[in-house]
């Protein structure tokens, strides 16, 4: 039984919050804060792609996806305080896909936070959303932690307000992968200002974890794993000791640290995608740090996607991914090297098969 | 661990090896009753790879004659009357034909017995694969509650000890007597006769590793590209180039026995992960609670994500092995197939369980296409129990 299992397992059986014996190694956990009973845990299920196809019919595979993870969550032990929800639990925005999604989320026996994906967005602009979800950017405390969650899948406005003769017609075309008439992300100018403002009344030794959709950093621009303005967000983050990122969309593992910032991706629930590293024809800047996703079965429609048990009890990000029909895998922040660190694929040598040729 | 199952090259390249076939097959293919009960090719490995014997218990014929003789003891239970052979019946393809099995003064577990044919090539053992091989597997339904009812081993180590005809055996196989002869070696010869019973050589294997076109029915062979494409089945039920487990050795859940319990899950998990924190027994947990016993390979791992999974079983000799899945809910094979063909669900129409598998849905096989798959199992009987009728089922006593 691989280590995975066996701290799974302790995870599982642990009564108290990060009593000795929980998930993560205490050796590796540096504690920010004074009473250990301060340390918490949260969920994270993403990308769940929520697709209406008519009537009453949406698109089983995702739908299962996101049931799946929600029962899961619901099986916790202990509880972890929240749950965030990623983005893009719709496919194309409607109301149908929204409120079906909605519903299953619904079955979750805990508070769930939102960030918006390009997918809930550019068919009205996040309206409906905001109706059902609240705001699309806001910042919250918890137990020492300072939250922040970001719209970062905003554009230019030429592009969102003046470019479609249909709202249908824009989300269609950001709703593509490698298509020429789409547009970058970006936090934008008003996000910014506000962003500026929020952290201003922060302390800089308080942890930061900001919540968004895209990374927040330049990945792969063909595929939108991009934000336009992330230098500048990079920036307003720099003052503080302990920033971390989290962030959906990109439907694999990807871990990265710029400066004193961590950069952690979450799975999906709908379908995952390999890395596109064979895709040197477009801008990229490949993190070295990451591992590409494990190959994907094409017969286990669940295989590599999951969801993610995230712990930051020392401040900074650790997780435990959960992937079905695959080994489970977990990114842990490395105190002496400063960055996250794949625990079992760090090493070329460490790798298997399916991770050199996918 | 998981193993990854095979790149799907190795099913694309069986397809490509049979594809030839139903072109070529001029003359009329006979019924199907006709070409089980056909002799096979002389070789009852034909389809199968070697048999796995582990480095510290060497087969003997010896050996596999004691173990033949442990297997079918009823004193090693606490009324004397039932043997590993009640619920693994030689004249029934080792299994029982019941939906669960009977134990000692006629009380019933959870779990459908399934059949020692071949249970030489699986990499765990039970529905939940909480024992590793056939030695260890072998030694726990003596002392389940349920089954042989013993308190303790105490009660075979005796008879093994002072029976004449046991002692000059485990003299002669294992060179032990007295207070040296324990569980170990009672196992050990028990584990010996069961990988002894193997069997490939089916008119499937005539069929595909012999080349043998005519034995399998038009039927037949349709179902079998139905089994490769269509039906999906091939993905968990292995068949690679050179031989046949039609099994991936992995755990699923296809949405039988969850099902009913799917609102009691979180429930049923937290006060089982709890009684095994404070030292219960699996094996006896699962086999005296229905409802424990539907969280599957959950019980062994604590996995949340394999609750309500079970192990893949073989197909071969399938259509003797009735009623079907671990709790013998299905009783024909065609009730299996549906149950695929419904997406994980039986009956139709009703909700899928939250935790179930990725690949298992819903298929739209035609009525044909589904009686022609079923036909396909039908030729994975092997010859020599080719001779046995086709399984039917009998009521069990708590049967849900």
């Amino acid at each position: 039984m691989s280590n995975i299992d066996r701290s799974r397992r302790n995870f599982l059986k642990t009564g108290g919050a990060l009593a000795l014996g929980s998930t993560l190694p205490i050796g590796l956990v540096e504690l920010a804060f004074a009473e250990p009973a301060q340390n918490f845990s949260f969920a994270y299920i993403s990308d769940a792609h929520i697709q209406h196809i008519k009537g009453n019919r949406f698109v089983r595979n995702w739908d299962m996806g996101l049931k799946r993870a929600v029962a899961e969550v619901n099986l916790l032990t202990p509880k972890p305080d929240f749950v965030m929800f990623g983005g893009d639990l719709a496919q194309l925005g409607s109301k149908p896909e929204l409120d079906h999604g909605a519903e299953m989320l619904s079955a979750l026996q805990l508070p769930v936070k939102y960030v918006m994906g390009e997918h809930d967005y550019y068919l009205d602009l996040g309206a409906y959303w905001e109706q059902l979800f609240g705001p699309q950017y806001y910042s919250f405390e918890h137990k020492g932690v300072h939250f922040i969650v970001l719209n970062s899948i905003r554009t230019y406005d030429d592009w969102t307000y003046h470019r479609w003769p249909s709202a249908e017609q824009r989300m269609l075309e950001m709703a593509s992968l490698d298509n020429p008439n789409g547009s970058p992300f970006m936090v934008g100018d008003e996000q910014r200002v506000w962003l500026k403002a929020d952290l201003a009344k922060v302390d800089k030794t308080t942890p930061i974890v900001v919540f968004s959709h895209s990374p927040l950093q330049k990945i792969y621009k063909g595929w939108n794993f991009w934000t336009e303005d992330a230098e500048q967000i990079q920036a307003l983050l720099k003052p503080f000791k302990k920033v971390s990122v989290i962030y959906g969309h990109v439907h694999q593992i990807q871990y990265n640290q710029i400066g004193n910032i961590s950069f952690n991706s979450v799975m999906a629930t709908a379908w995952p995608w390999p890395y596109p590293a064979s895709y040197a024809q477009a801008e990229q800047y490949l993190p070295k740090l990451t591992v590409p996703m494990n190959r994907a079965d094409p017969f286990f429609e669940r295989d590599a996607t999951g969801w993610q048990f995230i712990n930051v009890g020392s401040g900074n990000v650790d997780l435990n991914f959960t992937l079905y029909d695959n080994r489970d895998r977990v990114v842990r922040f490395d105190t002496l090297k400063k960055q996250p660190q794949d625990r079992d694929y760090q090493a070329e040598s460490a790798r298997i098969d399916p991770q050199r040729h996918y | 661990m998981h193993k990854l199952s095979p790149l799907p090259i190795v099913v694309a390249a069986a397809i490509g090896a049979c594809s030839q076939t139903p072109q070529s097959v001029t003359t009329r293919a006979p019924a199907a009753k006709a070409v089980t009960a056909a002799a096979g090719s002389g070789n009852p490995l034909l389809g199968l790879p070697h048999v796995p014997i582990p480095a510290d218990n060497p087969q003997t014929p010896a050996k596999i004659a004691l173990g033949d003789k442990l297997f079918h003891d009823k004193r090693f239970s606490i009324d004397g009357t039932v043997a590993c052979s009640n619920c693994h019946d030689d004249g029934k393809a080792f299994t029982d034909n019941l939906p669960v099995s009977v134990g000692h003064h006629g009380l019933t577990g959870t779990r459908n017995a399934p059949t020692v044919i071949n249970a030489a090539f699986y990499q765990s053992q039970f529905w939940d694969g909480r024992e590793p091989n056939l030695e260890s597997q072998s030694k726990q339904p003596f002392v389940n509650p349920v089954e042989g009812g013993l308190p303790n081993h105490e009660t075979i180590l005796h008879i093994v000890r002072n029976d004449p005809d046991y002692r000059t055996a485990f003299n002669a196989v294992f060179q032990v007597a007295g207070d040296n002869l324990n569980m170990e070696h009672v196992a050990k010869a028990i584990a010996s006769f069961e990988r002894s019973i193997v069997a490939g050589d089916s008119p499937f294997d005539l069929y595909y590793f012999k080349g043998e076109r005519t034995a399998l029915t038009e039927s037949q062979q349709r179902g079998f590209n139905v089994f490769l494409s269509e039906g999906r089945c091939v993905s968990c039920h292995l068949i690679e180039q050179d031989q046949a487990l039609f099994t991936d050795s992995r755990f699923h859940n296809i949405g039988v026995g969850i099902n009913a319990v799917q609102q009691d899950v979180p429930r049923l998990a937290s006060a089982f992960l709890a009684a095994k924190a404070q030292g219960g027994d699996v094996d006896q947990m699962v086999l005296t609670d229905k409802k424990s016993s539907e969280l599957g390979r959950f019980a062994v791992t604590d996995h949340i994500s394999e609750i309500g999974a079970f192990k893949t079983p073989t197909l071969r000799n399938i259509a003797l092995t009735a009623p079907y899945m671990h709790d013998g809910s299905l009783k024909t094979l065609k009730e299996v197939v549906m149950h695929y063909n419904n997406g994980g669900v039986t009956p139709a129409g009703a909700i899928p369980n939250a935790h179930l598998s990725g690949g298992i849905r819903p298929l739209n096989l035609s009525d044909a296409q589904i009686d022609d798959l079923v036909a396909f199992l039908e030729s994975l009987t092997s010859a020599q129990y080719a001779k046995l009728e086709p399984a039917t089922v009998q009521p069990g006593d708590n049967h849900e």
